[in-house]
């Protein structure tokens, strides 16, 4: 029974210069899913946000550390370049090296958006992917 | 986190060296120039294991040395410094950071406070109208895809060139404000897409601007010589680097390097350490993207200056000869740098990786701008916005021991989420208010992350380089008008 039992989403841990998100799920993709809303948590308060459009995300990486990194740079570099904040992560493939998920979200509207912290870029810092009794842990230091 | 356990060697108050048989691959000893009070927050904080572990990089020469202002980066340590022979080391990018050319610029006036203090609500509205700020800001100029290329090849001449700015502002930057071997087709499209509508602004986080008053001058002579002649004198500062496209580029490289440790079967300690041989395609690919990097930085402050001097000229409806408004220097404080140094007698040609290190070249050096040759190149030091900044000078110390380089700033202390657990913005706001500092920022909450509290005393961090010589003190000025992103 008890791996069913939803687990916490995430929270925010701390690190001198920056801060972290440890996310948790019953699996590796709520996990993942988890750790990106923790980023965007930390950018903006989620629950202004609405799901108006979204974007198709496509990845492979050297390992699955790697492949959680590119994951929310990947995300990271959208709300740069395109201004968009997700709020929901249908994660669709996931293996050992590549990704492919469904975000959906809206673009920033400066008028509505209040927005917060600035993140540059995950970092592969004290980077964790743990699995215990079938639930995963994942861990991620940004560089803010 | 456990506290880090490992020997400090006392060679004088200023200075504690890791012994290089701490941990079997340390290449060089580690040098953490710090007094006795700072010891034990640096021990809490684990940076001294990195210090450790950039000590393992192959080439490197020296000491493996950290600032007063260290505190625990992403493989290197903030306020780490680290020289490798060009001939056999390795370039890392994360002897460099994410914020590449992260720097910052000081402008003099000819205002005294009193004359500024009653306009200085306007100013800090017109600065903050006039200066693009804050998360998702964009920038007011816009760059073609083809004209990214040169912005990233000519840096601050760029932004000369297109009327941002004076010529005589190039002769007081670090490299003249352009970095050379810098190739714009080793930027990823992506780092270029991101930079190019952030160009000329001065982002969040710790970056800010600062209207400053002097409060006391140690050297007066050197700051004669730099255009501040009292106390009482009206500064203005910038902080701020590359934007997205520095981040993406060092994120891009982090990637390359990852493959080139396994392709030239290099050791690491830490995977953040992630680095190649320095005449490796890779290494000299990310040089020349690192280079575009810096360079966009200097284009961007440039940028900030020319908008800024026309703020002062709005608000005083005086011209830019009566307002003073002259450029005393610019530094970068996170770049890596192929210097010459003496290294056991010899002059080698190494990289120089500052992460959160300020260059610090004495007087008579020849890549120090000829007006300040008598005195050194001048060396800024921006606090925390509640507290004090410094302007020094570099010394023939630091060129003997620390491959001319200083400390840069105040050094974080408490993590960004448990300085905004503690404080509210606006509480932070009224605080600065009452000091007579007035704040304006996009963010309340990125203002609570950048209170006083979250740094060391940078006044402690300044005092340290000075009394261990490695750049001497010139003048200390406090703000009274702060713009933060």
């Amino acid at each position: 029974m008890s791996d069913m039992v939803p687990v916490k989403t995430f929270e925010f841990i701390n690190h001198t210069a920056d801060t972290g998100v440890v996310a948790y799920g019953n699996d590796i993709k709520q996990a993942f899913a988890n750790a990106a809303m923790g980023l965007f948590s930390l950018i903006i308060d989620l629950n202004t946000v609405v799901e108006n459009l979204h974007r198709d995300i496509k990845l492979s990486a050297e390992d699955q550390e790697s492949l959680l990194v590119g994951w929310l740079n990947e995300l990271i570099y959208t709300f740069d370049v395109e201004h968009i904040i997700f709020k929901k992560f249908e994660i669709n493939r996931l293996t050992r090296d590549q990704l492919q998920a469904r975000c959906f979200g809206e673009r920033v509207d400066l008028s509505r958006h209040k927005l917060k912290t600035g993140v540059k870029a995950a970092t592969y810092h004290m980077l964790k992917i743990e699995r215990d009794n079938g639930n995963y842990r994942v861990q991620v230091i940004f560089d803010i | 986190m456990a506290r880090w356990e490992g020997p400090f060697t006392k060679i004088d108050d200023y200075r504690w060296e890791i012994p290089k048989n701490y941990k079997p691959g340390m290449r060089a000893p580690g040098l953490i120039y710090a007094d006795e009070n700072m010891l034990e927050a640096i021990r809490e904080d684990r940076a001294p294991e990195q210090v450790v572990n950039v000590a393992f990089l192959p080439g490197i020469v020296g000491h493996s040395l950290a600032m007063p202002d260290i505190h625990l980066g992403y493989g290197f340590p903030i306020g780490g410094v680290a020289a490798t022979t060009v001939k056999d080391g390795v370039v890392s990018p994360g002897g460099v950071g994410y914020d590449i050319n992260c720097g910052v610029r000081l402008l003099r006036t000819n205002f005294t406070e009193k004359e500024v203090k009653p306009k200085i609500k306007e100013l800090i509205n017109e600065l903050f109208n006039d200066v693009p700020s804050g998360l998702g800001s964009e920038g007011k100029i816009r760059i073609s895809d083809k004209e990214i290329a040169e912005v990233l090849t000519r840096g601050a001449r760029w932004a000369v060139e297109h009327g941002f700015g004076l010529p005589r502002d190039l002769e007081v930057t670090e490299e003249g404000g352009c970095l050379k071997g810098a190739d714009p087709d080793k930027v990823s499209a992506r780092a270029k897409k991101r930079g190019i509508p952030q160009s000329g602004t001065l982002g969040s986080g710790n970056h800010f601007l600062e209207v400053q008053v002097v409060k006391e001058l140690y050297h007066p002579k050197a700051a004669k010589v730099m255009g501040i002649d009292k106390v009482g004198q009206v500064l203005l500062l910038i902080h701020t680097g590359s934007r997205g496209l520095g981040h993406q580029v060092c994120d891009d490289y982090l990637r390359i390097m990852e493959g080139a440790v396994r392709k030239y079967g290099i050791n690491l300690p830490d995977r953040e350490l992630a680095c190649a041989p320095i005449t490796s395609p890779e290494g000299k690919d990310y040089l020349a993207a690192m280079a575009c990097a810096a360079n966009y930085a200097w284009a961007n402050r440039q940028c900030i200056t020319h908008w800024a001097r026309e703020s002062f000229i709005k608000v005083f409806d005086r011209s830019l000869n009566e307002l003073g408004l002259e450029q005393i220097y610019d530094v970068a404080h996170n770049i890596a740098k192929i210097e010459e140094h003496m290294v056991n007698g010899r002059k080698v040609t190494v990289c120089v990786h500052r992460k959160g290190a300020t260059r610090a070249f004495p007087a008579g050096y020849k890549d120090v701008p000829q007006c300040y040759q008598e005195i050194g190149q001048p060396v800024l030091i921006p606090g925390d916005m509640g507290r004090c900044s410094f302007v020094a000078v570099g010394t023939d110390r630091a060129m003997k021991e620390s491959f001319g380089s200083t400390c840069h700033g105040a050094g974080r202390m408490q993590s960004r989420a448990a300085a905004k657990r503690s404080l509210r913005g606006v509480d932070v706001a009224r605080e600065l208010a009452s000091k007579g500092i007035l704040v304006k920022t996009g963010s309340m909450a990125s203002l609570a992350e950048e209170a006083s509290e979250a740094y060391k005393d940078v006044t402690h961090v300044v005092e340290v380089t000075h009394q261990a010589g490695i750049s001497r003190k010139v003048a200390m000025a406090a703000p009274i008008g702060v713009i933060k992103g």
